[in-house]
């Protein structure tokens, strides 16, 4: 058996997790402070993931970016690609929270969606 | 103009503190905000992680200002942006100014302080060498990326480890830079554990505890800093100097109350957080001014601020409507000691205290398995075991009106860091 020392992420109490593994699979949760962490802890070892924030272009507003997210966690694997296909994007104000600014972000099947309302300033 | 509260402020603390004064029964209210919108620094504060005690979720910054922004336009509050507060006078009077009204005066009922607090910055840190471009603070980097859209460096050393330089890590590292090191002074991080492992830990970005910037390089633009290794005492020890080529030097070495008007006006301000000294019901030693969120003491979590705004709000809403007595000084000032740096509030009067108060403070250290503990009157009533305590978050006991009546003549009340 190997064990993996952690600090879980799902919110800033920060726990110290111990993940007992066994041929790659995970047996055994310990030092979490809640059900969240439990999951965390498995998933980490596994297949993490990572909410991915950003911001692309906004033109027609009195700022220059406007910030988005990924609408679900995706491969932390993947999280250069997600950011890599932001380049280049730009959108028109208005912008409205939740609006979808690119569809499927690097094939992870997973939307980038607008964070924040920006007004036209025409 | 007359209102019966004013807010100074429009980010999360000003915003919370409308919202529950107007739901208390005051519909009498102004916010003012010097920026172009409301929400304070949420609104560069891109990253998730905001929410989680309020709303159950992880939101953006700008997502969880929207929230309240909502709750605020909802309730059809009155608000000014692009006004700056320029004076409040004792007896609360405020003077602001903007380009639509000029310089003008509004007669305020009670008012809130909900300032925030500022970025300590280069000058503040008598860190040696040229003073080339390339020199900013973290928050003003953060400002350039995620609002003005621009990248303002390619290699990036950034000293202080206090969460907006490690959220600024991970953003500029995504977006192209090379970060090369986090120095930090003390020998702990004062950022958030997971703030280290998702933003530092994830992109292999190196932490250098106890390690400080000694010279920064380059004439017009910086070429590149030298780093060093600090003694117990904080000297740079010699021969541990090295030195690191690059265009961008952030710097993340705390935050600090924005309070200038709050002392003009003659408030009591605290040695150690930097903001007023507050009673049970948030309120500042001059009557009928209250103070919650950053500009009272520097916070962890938004989620806190906003808590602390409502009571905030609460209390300056009975205060307007006489239910409570203004500050008259009689509390009972919180002793700190072996470990916790300050309380807020920092003093009780069990007479005007609600059912419960929470108290929230900060440590000095880093301490394991450590207890919190709260004496009334020299009787330890809690003692809460924590596996953690750490400078770099804060803490809070919950202090219950009838433990203090039950005492009879309350006399002392100390919040100490025990070791069993």
């Amino acid at each position: 058996m190997e064990s993996k020392n952690l600090t879980c992420i799902c919110c800033p109490l920060g726990c110290a997790l111990k993940v007992d593994m066994e041929d790659g699979k995970v047996i055994d949760v310990t030092g979490n402070g809640c059900k969240r962490g439990k999951e965390y802890g498995a998933k980490e070892v596994t297949n993490p993931t990572r909410i991915v924030t950003s911001s692309v272009v906004v033109t027609g507003a009195l700022c220059g970016a406007v910030p988005v997210k990924t609408a679900a966690d995706v491969p932390k694997s993947k999280v250069f690609d997600v950011v890599k296909a932001l380049k280049g994007v730009s959108v028109k104000a208005p912008v409205h929270i939740g609006d979808i600014i690119l569809p499927d972000v690097a094939g992870t099947g997973v939307d980038i969606v607008a964070t924040k309302e920006i007004a036209s300033s025409i | 103009m007359k209102y019966d509260i004013v807010i100074v402020g429009g980010g999360p603390a000003g915003l919370a503190a409308a919202v529950s004064a107007y739901d208390a029964g005051t519909k009498s209210i102004l916010i003012l905000e010097r920026d172009r919108e409301l929400g304070g620094i949420l609104n560069q504060c891109i990253h998730n992680g905001f929410g989680l005690h309020t709303f159950n979720e992880e939101l953006t910054g700008p997502e969880y200002a929207a929230r309240f922004i909502t709750q605020v336009m909802d309730r059809g509050i009155e608000y000014k942006l692009n006004t700056m507060v320029m004076d409040i006078s004792a007896d609360r009077k405020v003077t602001a100014l903007n380009r639509e009204d000029g310089l003008f005066e509004i007669e305020a009922g009670a008012v809130i302080l909900a300032m925030g607090c500022r970025e300590r910055a280069r000058g503040a840190l008598n860190i040696p060498g040229y003073r080339p471009a390339g020199i900013y603070s973290a928050g003003t980097a953060q400002r350039l990326v995620n609002i003005e859209g621009f990248l303002p460096g390619r290699e990036v050393v950034i000293l202080g480890s206090g969460d907006i330089g490690l959220i600024m890590a991970r953003r500029m590292t995504l977006e192209g830079a090379k970060v090369k090191v986090v120095a930090e002074l003390m020998p702990y991080s004062g950022g958030l554990k997971r703030n280290i492992v998702q933003c530092l830990d994830d992109f292999g970005i190196p932490l250098k505890l106890s390690h400080t910037v000694v010279d920064i390089q380059g004439k017009e633009r910086v070429t590149g800093v030298t780093i060093a290794q600090v003694d117990e005492n904080r000297r740079p020890i010699p021969g541990t100097e090295e030195f690191y080529e690059c265009d961008t030097l952030l710097l993340s070495c705390g935050l600090i109350p924005e309070n200038e008007l709050s002392s003009s006006m003659g408030v009591e301000m605290h040695k150690v957080t930097g903001g007023p000294v507050v009673n049970e019901s948030l309120e500042t030693s001059v009557a009928g001014v209250f103070a919650c969120g950053n500009v009272l003491h520097v916070h962890d979590l938004v989620d806190y601020v906003s808590e602390e705004a409502g009571i905030a709000g609460r209390m300056a809403c009975e205060f307007v409507q006489g239910k409570v007595k203004g500050s008259d000084g009689k509390g009972i000032t919180v002793k700190t000691e072996s470990g916790v740096r300050y309380s807020v509030p920092a003093t009780i009067n069990p007479v005007n205290m609600a059912e419960e108060v929470v108290l929230r403070f900060r440590v000095g250290d880093v301490y394991k398995d450590a207890y919190v503990s709260l004496y009334i009157n020299g009787e330890r009533v809690s003692h809460k075991k924590k596996r953690i305590l750490t400078p770099g978050e804060m803490e809070n006991v919950t202090l219950k009106r009838e433990q203090l009546l039950s005492v009879g003549d309350l006399t002392d009340i100390t919040l100490k860091i025990e070791e069993d």
